[in-house]
């Protein structure tokens, strides 16, 4: 990989335990990201990853344990703060505002960065004008290197599966977040889409620096673009390392043996 | 006592709840529609068959409203419901009220919007209960307490149904599931359409009371309304909750207009229900009885 | 001049950006306002401005308040009458409590005011949706309801529990001719217009419809429901309390209560259903269809009734009317939820491709 330096821990998680009900979502995990790595979850269906990303980015508050962010202790983060601090995320089951066009989708990955009031945004005037036109700019850069010109005003509703998850990632990029947290990106992709989407996630870690937390079940991708992978199963992790070394875990093995399908 | 009258109609609202997901707005429509069928009905057929004996015509005319009610239902299901399923709830109550629209419009076509009664033969006189309790007893309505017996009968029997019965426990599947329910092999629709059949019983049965109580007439529709926060309190899935939440409101309504409504010039009974609903919700959204969820991404 | 894009380019996000970003929808638009202003008093009798046109104007308001609440952030509301007649009644205390009040500023604070009790009556839709709030704008309804009929203060102690308004007057110009009322509503519903389609393309806009679409999605990227979901309420507020304002001031004179129950409330919402839900054209066609359609029974019904010999009574035209309102509710809200300006739409989108319509 080019230029691009793993620097110091940027989020670390300790002993975070979730739970819905009788259900232990998480169990007692920890683990930490590096500024600049591309980290990956994996685990078989069920295993609570999705879960962690919600912990991370105050979706979902955990019952125990920490969260630090640049430094910074959380009990739980809250969504709106951690907007703020540069987390960014996309979803498994795509979250688009189906009602509005793709433009319009990203455009409110902005809204932290506009500060026009009310008033001025009612009359169009000054301000409220002055930025629509600037964000909108930054907004066309992301919609050319995701290579969406041709859908901009195509309600999201009516998109393709693939490209719906491409302008779920172009909206997070909008908020040119710090940390970018993705959830399986690449589900249900055929092999070209998965491509251009692995594309787009080494350029976005390269070119902008994003750290890129990813769950991922297509073995292969993770273990091309990923630094260091965290495993888990049954809400328990079961092991973190590079690839190689997970890849040679035994507990791995067996859980991906085990509830092999 | 108005207490288990509401129960009765929340009683409505929680049935089709539980098993399509819908909140009908337009039970109280029912309720008039069901009212008004069963007051001219009973009026129409000694005229028609000529004959005097105020049991039989009321038998007959109660056979044919519940005939009446069961195309209502009927139509309810195929016409409109069965294309909205899986719709959030916002847009399934403006369906429901758009419904309600509908049926008081029908009703008052066909059977008129003047005031009319029913008489079920209900005795009227008031009686002392409870004397040998404590000195003095309460005075209670034989009407009343009739009533009340009568909710009892329909919401124990009713019971009995979910429980026991096939269809029963396929009406209780659907409510927890609707795919998994679809994918067992439960029929979606027929299963909807007999829970608005029995909506429209319970509507008819609460119809009946109010109307001798009180005549039927347009505002039996709003009743739908006084209804609505002993469901908010009760929980809305919850068939016990919508009977002890129709107490409370039914106790609290009077209770409020005795104790507070002197300081504040009266005819606070309508919304003080609504303020007991909406402090509930903004505490305990899931109302009394009702399950936690948190949502999934 | 052909209804086409092409040949058209745009050369810079601003000129994508404009209200209506075909010229021919512009020219069009600005040919209807000033058809309006100019034409309409011109070519109408006294009869039309108050049956239909000044209610259909204030109605039209109202429904922009609605819109913005249901249609763009998906808040349902069944207390709109309730914020009516909170900028009604407050319109007309600061008109008679404080001397030489000018008529428009108390009918622009009457909106504040209604605002400021929009916002209390959206508190409940930080905790619940759907149905809940339902029931928690309700719950507000009656609330207003029975205020505005016991407590004697908001009336000023007049004995019939009605209030009556004089004429009011700006800047010098009186307005009481059918005329006037009709130029005046009509002044107001095109700022108000223009306001609400600026606040709706922009990033308030856009906030209030990703609450509506995916709550925790929009979260997610920092907007806060609370915020969003407030500023809905008071904009709603704002329009409904306005709008309450002109309807007893202009339209009616003087009220009671009953002006503004929950009846008017559902009209309102059931006006956005039909015309369009998170469409500002939708209030307009809405409002315009609610006006329109008992006037157009009255004089129909009778007329139908009579070939077949029938006779055809007032009470029988509200229940036919009930019967169109459910029936057509239920059909758009299974057909087509965005109601009679996305039939408008598809129609022009259809006439933009005609007749090569790939
Ligand atoms: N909001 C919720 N309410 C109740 N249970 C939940 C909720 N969210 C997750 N769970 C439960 O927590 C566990 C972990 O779920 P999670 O979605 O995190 O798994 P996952 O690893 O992302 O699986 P998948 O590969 O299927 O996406 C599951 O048993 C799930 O049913
Ligand atoms: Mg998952």
């Amino acid at each position: 990989m080019s230029g691009r330096k793993i620097g110091e821990v940027i989020l670390d998680l300790k002993n975070i335990s979730l739970s819905f009900g009788g259900v232990k979502a998480l169990q007692d995990i920890s683990f930490n990201v590096l500024e600049h790595e591309i980290r990956a979850i994996i685990g078989p269906n069920g295993a609570g990853k999705s879960s962690m990303l919600n912990v991370i980015n105050g979706v979902y508050t955990p019952q125990q344990g920490e969260i630090i962010f640049r430094g910074q202790h959380h009990a739980n983060m809250d969504s709106y703060g951690a907007a703020k601090a540069g987390l960014a995320r996309t979803f498994q089951n795509i979250a688009l505002f189906k009602g509005m066009s793709v433009l319009d989708n990203i455009m409110t990955g902005r809204n932290l960065k506009m500060k026009a009031n009310m008033l001025q945004q009612a009359f169009w005037f000054g301000p409220a004008q002055r930025e629509e036109l600037e964000h909108r700019a930054k907004v066309e850069e992301i919609i050319d290197f995701l290579e969406i010109q041709h859908i901009r005003k195509t309600p999201v509703g009516r998109l393709p599966y693939g490209l719906q998850k491409r302008v779920d990632l172009a909206r997070a990029l909008a908020m040119e977040p710090q940390i970018l947290l993705l959830d399986e990106p690449m589900a249900g992709m055929n092999v070209e889409e998965k491509q251009d989407m692995c594309r787009f996630i080494l350029d976005v870690n390269d070119q902008f620096g994003t750290t890129v937390v990813l769950i991922e079940h297509d073995m292969g991708v993770v273990m091309d673009i990923s630094d260091r992978v965290v495993v888990l199963d049954y809400g328990k992790k079961i092991g973190d390392g590079t690839p190689d070394e997970v890849r040679a875990n035994p507990d791995v093995i067996s859980a991906y043996l085990g509830a092999s399908h | 006592m108005s207490g288990m009258l509401y129960s009765l109609v929340a009683l409505g609202f929680v049935l089709i709840f539980k098993a399509s997901g819908v909140f009908n707005f337009a039970q109280g429509a029912m309720v008039l529609f069901a009212a008004l069928a069963m007051a001219r009905f009973s009026e129409w057929i000694p005229d028609w068959l000529g004959m005097e004996n105020l049991f039989v015509a009321n038998l007959l005319a109660f056979a044919v409203s519940v005939v009446i009610m069961f195309v209502v239902a009927w139509l309810i299901e195929r016409l409109a419901l069965r294309y909205l399923v899986n719709q959030d709830g916002a847009t399934l109550l403006m369906a429901t009220l758009g419904i309600a629209y509908v049926l008081d419009g029908i009703g008052q076509t066909i059977f008129g919007s003047d005031i009319y009664k029913i008489d079920v033969g209900m005795p009227k006189e008031p009686v002392m209960m409870l004397e040998s309790v404590f000195e003095g007893g309460i005075l209670i309505n034989k009407e009343d307490f009739i009533a009340a017996l009568i909710a009892a009968l329909l919401v124990i029997s009713l019971s009995i149904f979910f429980q026991k019965t096939a269809t029963g426990r396929a009406l209780r599947a659907v409510a927890d599931d609707h795919q998994a329910a679809q994918s067992i092999g439960i029929p979606l629709d027929r299963i909807w359409v007999i829970v608005w059949c029995v909506a429209g019983i319970t509507a008819l049965v609460a119809g009946i009371i109010w109307g001798s109580k009180l005549g039927v007439q347009f505002s039996l529709s709003t009743i739908a309304l006084r209804a609505l926060p002993v469901v908010i309190l009760g929980g809305l899935t919850s068939v016990p909750g919508a009977i002890i939440g129709g107490l409370i409101i039914g106790v609290g309504e009077k209770l409020s207009e005795v104790f507070l409504g002197p300081y504040v010039g009266g005819g606070i009974e309508i919304w003080f229900a609504y303020m007991l609903a909406l402090v509930f919700l903004l505490f305990r959204p899931q109302g009394l009885f009702g399950e936690k969820i948190i949502d999934r991404v | 001049m052909f209804y086409r894009e092409n040949g058209q380019f745009k050369t810079s996000y601003k000129a994508d950006q404009q209200v209506f970003a075909i010229p021919q929808d512009r020219w069009a638009i600005l040919a209807l306002v000033v058809f309006a202003f100019v034409g309409v008093p011109m070519l109408v009798d006294e009869y039309m401005f108050r049956a239909i046109l000044v209610p259909f104007l204030i109605l039209s308001l109202a429904a922009l308040g609605v819109n913005i609440l249901v249609g763009y952030c998906g808040q349902i509301t069944l207390g709109a009458g309730a914020s009516m007649a909170v900028g009604a009644y407050a319109a007309y205390n600061f008109m008679i409590r404080i001397d030489g009040m000018p008529a428009l500023a108390s009918i622009l604070l009457g909106g504040l005011m209604a605002a400021a009790v929009g916002i209390v009556f959206g508190v409940p839709s930080l905790r619940v949706r759907g149905l809940y709030l339902a029931v928690a704008t309700l719950a507000a309804q009656f609330f207003c309801d029975w205020a505005f009929l016991r407590i004697r203060w908001f009336t000023n102690d007049s004995s019939s529990g009605s209030v009556s308004v004089p004429d009011i007057s700006l800047f010098g110009w009186t307005i009481n001719s059918p005329t006037d009322k009709y130029l005046f509503c009509l002044g107001i519903l095109v700022v108000f217009s223009l306001m609400a389609k600026n606040l709706v393309r922009g990033n308030m806009g856009r906030q209030w419809m990703a609450i509506r679409d995916m709550d925790v999605a929009a979260t997610v990227i920092g907007i806060r429901p609370m915020y969003s979901k407030l500023t809905a309420f008071a904009v709603s507020s704002f329009y409904l309390g306005v709008a309450g304002a002109l309807w007893g001031f202009v339209n009616l004179g003087s009220w009671e209560p009953a002006a503004f129950s929950i009846d008017r409330s559902l009209q309102l919402l059931f006006m956005v259903i039909i015309g369009g839900m998170g469409a500002i054209s939708g209030s307009f066609f809405g409002a315009a269809f609610i006006v329109i359609l008992p006037i157009f029974l009255n004089q129909m019904l009778p007329l139908v009734g009579s070939l077949f010999g029938l006779e055809v009574s007032i009470a029988l035209v509200s229940h036919v009317e009930f019967i169109i309102f459910g029936s057509l509710i239920v059909f758009f809200l299974i057909v087509e939820p965005h109601g009679i300006a996305r039939l408008w739409a598809t129609g022009r989108e259809k006439l933009r491709l005609w007749p090569f319509p790939h």
